[in-house]
């Protein structure tokens, strides 16, 4: 099997617009003639399912929330990266795009991050247009900050919740069309399946949350918006019900899943306080431009933090990386954490945290300025831990945050299935082995505002007057099987709760696929999760039945497909044998502990084919770069 | 510490509904509310009875999800505060914690604790957007807004739309979220061209749901978990009565 990825030909600040000519075009008058299914109404699916309305198509949108308002892109608090250079900092499309692909640890497509880089200065005027409250100075412009790493102000914000107002300026494009007829929103409705006719996505299958209805649903192209899959860990910032059941879905039914172990521990999280503990906590980032991250030099060292003196104090980042210090990605930084933890030199009753420590800046900005910046970010902290901030260091830990894999997708985002698109975190394209801070909100918005909406119609204007209804029996067929498995959740009538399967997945992930990785591990996980797998199907216990609401029979779908997700990790992070960004192989190190990564042997994506009977398939797709020098990144 | 829970249970949205009683013992000062009801679940389910319903999804306060009138008081005793933020350490032990759903006509109940809150994504559909289809903005600086209004506005789109400001009012009004759109987008340059239709159209929309009428208790002021103040009520009203009398729209 190849794939293609169809990336334009031409020099790379070209290729986009090119490629938009060579596009083919739907007719205005067309438009109206055809269905489009976005399953998830995050940032990605709002602004697409809008956008797309907008343009003229029927969109047909599904999310599990009770409302599109309520999608984990919410959550998102730091900002979103445009190469606008309003700073006037040495900023430019070109830099963004270099380096996202140097933040990337090389594993992304040039041309895509490009492109991404290009339109990341139209969502920005997108989003002031629909009202969307950003910072702003004085003068009435725009204020930016630097960002996770970042040597420019790139970043857009609003306060400590742009995810939040990001996606009500989504939200409420979408509401309108909503209002106008464009879209019929379908809330508290979670896909089960996609449909396949001759080979090419038609529709898909449904439940309805609160009925407990299964349905079908037809439609001439389906894009999932889904989301990662970071809950494979059990405890990780992603929102509760965040399941990657919509893309394993589409796996099972030959989309190629790229870079399943491409993961993103986001460095600063509030620190697990125990067994009961259902997710965890997020302090963005933004937080490392003016906190300073330390431990005691001393193991064991149980002194309150304001009693270690100076002196003894370990700013390990600012030590070890005197040019970036407290702002190096987050992939490095987390993994400092989990090192100085491992020594011993961890904080807390549990020994897993470190301190982020504000005193400094305090003492240099007041109280007042640290306030405005990160006044909401200290309230959380204060209301989760019972600790003020202001007053005591924050103690943090690396929690599993963002999935950079997901499925394959080529230039146009559709995935090995025609038909079949993903955008937005479910794809695997633009962030290579690491996301650099802020641009997942940029990702999410330039595939669903500027992206999807051209390359979709490509596709669409070959399929004209192609019509299907839900009586074939491809619906039928997946119906059927659909219930099925449903049913057999619920009579298998066994001894354990869904969570308690969940949390041991979760565990066994985070232990041997998590923040390091090696070949022994990596071997053992994969005895033990389909051991685990199997005892699930026999032994797990889901109360209730499939007529109306069943929150349990709705995570043991998700569980059960998150075990199959989790195989699959293991393999794809077994078979790269190199470290890269948030992938770290203990093999393949260098002197000083760093990821050292094997560009002559893994420049290239790992795609993987969904196989029933045995190993999953591995399609390589070669990375090329012509535009960015391949240098081990050094944050020195 | 050990708790008493009454909770309401409800199988459906037709069905008569009752308090029933739980034991939650062995309770962790640490534990969020959430985790709390995640705990009492997992003990009933393993006793083959159907777990507490509620939604719930970020757990960190910003989704709104989350719905729980515990002891009488939206998202609980904790001032700015959402249920899945609050922390059992503002429990004690031997508590008995009365936990029921959202009650408004206009948020029927769906099951035990759970709401439907799309009223308010109809409020939204009338007209709590800028019209400005995807790829005709202008630059993003050509249009300067002062800082002061900026803030302001972000105040007001600060609403997680979790539906508290009604579960606590005694008339079961809407006004708090309605007007906290309205003011968002009112205050905004961006957001001029439509300000009077959008206050005649949203208001229309929020008195053809079920909501009751605002008589200024500033109930939902008090229990509103991002603080959203009811000076943009009063920003509505101007809004209205300035677009009734005035509007050159329909």
């Amino acid at each position: 099997m190849r794939l293609n990825a169809k990336v334009p030909s031409g020099p790379i600040e070209q290729k986009w617009d090119r490629h938009r000519f060579d596009l083919k075009l739907v007719n205005p008058a067309n438009k109206r003639k055809f269905n489009i299914i976005m399953v998830g109404t995050g940032l990605a699916g709002g602004s697409a399912a809008a956008t797309l309305a907008e343009l003229g198509y029927n969109v047909k949108a599904f999310c599990f929330q009770d409302s599109p308002r309520r999608a984990h892109s919410i959550a998102a608090q730091g900002g979103i990266n445009a190469a606008k250079n309003y700073q006037n900092d040495g900023d430019s499309v070109f830099r963004l795009f270099y380096d996202t692909v140097k933040g990337g640890d090389y594993r992304s497509r040039e041309a895509n991050v490009h492109r991404l880089a290009q339109v990341s200065v139209n969502i920005i005027d997108q989003c002031a247009a629909q009202g969307v409250p950003f910072a702003r100075e004085y003068g009435g412009t725009l204020d930016n900050r630097s960002f996770g790493g970042a040597q420019v102000s790139r970043t857009f914000y609003s306060r400590g919740q742009t995810g939040q107002q990001l996606l009500l300026g989504a939200y409420q494009a979408l509401e309108r069309q909503i209002a106008a007829g464009k879209v019929t929103m379908y809330p508290r409705t979670e896909m089960l399946d996609v449909v396949l006719v001759d080979g090419r996505a038609r529709g898909i299958v449904t439940r309805d949350l609160v009925t407990g209805e299964i349905s079908s649903h037809a439609a001439d192209a389906v894009v999932l918006a889904t989301g990662g899959y970071s809950n494979v860990f059990f405890l990780s910032t992603n929102a509760m019900n965040c399941n990657a059941t919509a893309i394993w879905r589409a796996h099972r039914r030959g989309a190629h899943f790229a870079n399943p172990c491409f993961t993103q521990i986001h460095p600063t999280c509030i620190p697990v306080s125990g067994d009961y503990q259902s997710k965890l906590t997020l302090m963005s980032e933004s937080l490392r431009n003016d906190g300073r991250i330390w431990v005691p030099k001393e193991k064991g060292d149980k002194r309150p933090a304001n009693q270690i003196p100076e002196a003894e104090r370990d700013y390990y980042l600012e030590r070890k990386y005197p040019s970036f210090g407290n702002l190096v990605p987050r992939d490095v930084a987390s993994r400092n954490a989990k090192d100085v933890c491992d020594e011993g030199r961890g904080v807390g009753p549990t020994g897993l945290g470190v301190y982020l420590d504000f005193s400094e800046a305090i003492g240099r900005l007041g109280k007042k300025a640290i306030s405005e910046r990160y006044g909401n970010l200290f309230e959380m902290y204060e209301k989760i831990t019972g600790e003020d901030p202001y007053e005591v260091p924050m103690r943090i830990y690396p929690a599993l945050h963002y999935t950079m894999g997901g499925l394959w997708v080529d230039y146009n985002l559709m995935t090995s299935i025609d038909g079949l698109y993903a955008i937005g975190e479910a794809n695997f394209s633009d962030h290579g082995a690491n996301r650099l801070g802020a641009s997942a909100l940029m990702q999410g918005l330039a595939d669903g505002y500027f992206v999807l909406p051209y390359t979709i119609g490509d596709y669409l204007s070959q399929h004209m007057g192609e019509k299907i209804t839900t009586d074939h029996e491809a619906f039928v067929a997946t119906e059927a099987a659909v219930k099925e498995r449903t049913e057999k959740l619920l009579a298998t009538n066994g001894t354990r709760t869904v969570d308690s399967f969940h949390r041991e997945l979760g565990k066994l992930m985070w232990d041997h696929c998590g923040m390091a990785r090696n070949e022994a591990g990596l071997k053992s996980a994969l005895e033990k999760i389909p051991a685990l797998e199997e005892e699930f199907w026999r032994d797990v216990k889901v109360v209730g039945s499939s007529d109306g609401v069943n929150q349990s029979l709705e995570k043991a779908g998700r569980v059960a497909d998150f075990f199959e997700l989790a195989r699959l990790m293991c393999y794809d992070a077994l078979e790269r044998s190199e470290s890269c960004g948030g992938h770290f192989r203990e093999e393949s190190q260098t002197p000083e502990g760093e990821a050292l990564r094997k560009d002559d042997e893994f420049s290239y994506v790992s795609a993987w084919g969904y196989n029933q009977d045995g190993e999953p398939q591995l399609t390589k797709e070669d990375l090329e770069f012509e535009y960015v020098k391949l240098t081990q990144r050094s944050y020195k | 510490m050990d708790l008493t829970l009454k909770v309401w249970r409800q199988a459906g949205p037709d069905a008569e509904g009752r308090m029933q009683s739980y034991e939650a013992p062995g309770v962790s000062p640490e534990m969020s509310f959430l985790e709390m009801l995640d705990v009492v679940n997992e003990r009933l389910e393993i006793n083959g009875e159907e777990p507490i319903v509620f939604d719930h999804d970020c757990r960190e306060g910003i989704c709104g999800a989350c719905s729980l009138m515990i002891d009488g008081v939206a998202h609980g005793p904790q001032a700015a505060t959402t249920a899945c933020q609050l922390h059992m350490r503002h429990f004690k032990d031997g508590d008995e914690v009365t936990i029921e759903p959202w009650r408004s006509a206009a948020f029927p109940v769906l099951k035990d604790l759970m709401v439907d809150r799309s009223a308010f994504d109809r409020i939204i559909q009338a007209g709590g957007y800028i019209s400005i289809n995807t790829g005709s903005a202008p630059d993003a600086n050509e249009v300067l807004v002062p800082k002061v209004d900026a803030d302001q506005a972000f105040e007001a789109a600060a609403c997680i739309g979790c539906g508290a400001c009604v579960a606590q009012c005694p008339n079961g009004a809407a006004q708090l979220f309605t007007s906290a759109k309205i003011s968002h987008l009112g205050l905004v340059p961006q957001g001029q061209p439509e300000r009077e239709l959008r206050v005649i159209s949203m208001v229309a929309q929020m008195e053809d749901e079920a909501f009751g009428s605002c008589t200024n208790h500033r109930e939902c002021e008090a229990v509103c978990p991002k603080e959203i103040s009811i000076d943009f009520i009063a920003r509505m009203n101007r809004d209205y009565l300035k677009a009734r009398t005035t509007s050159r729209s329909k």
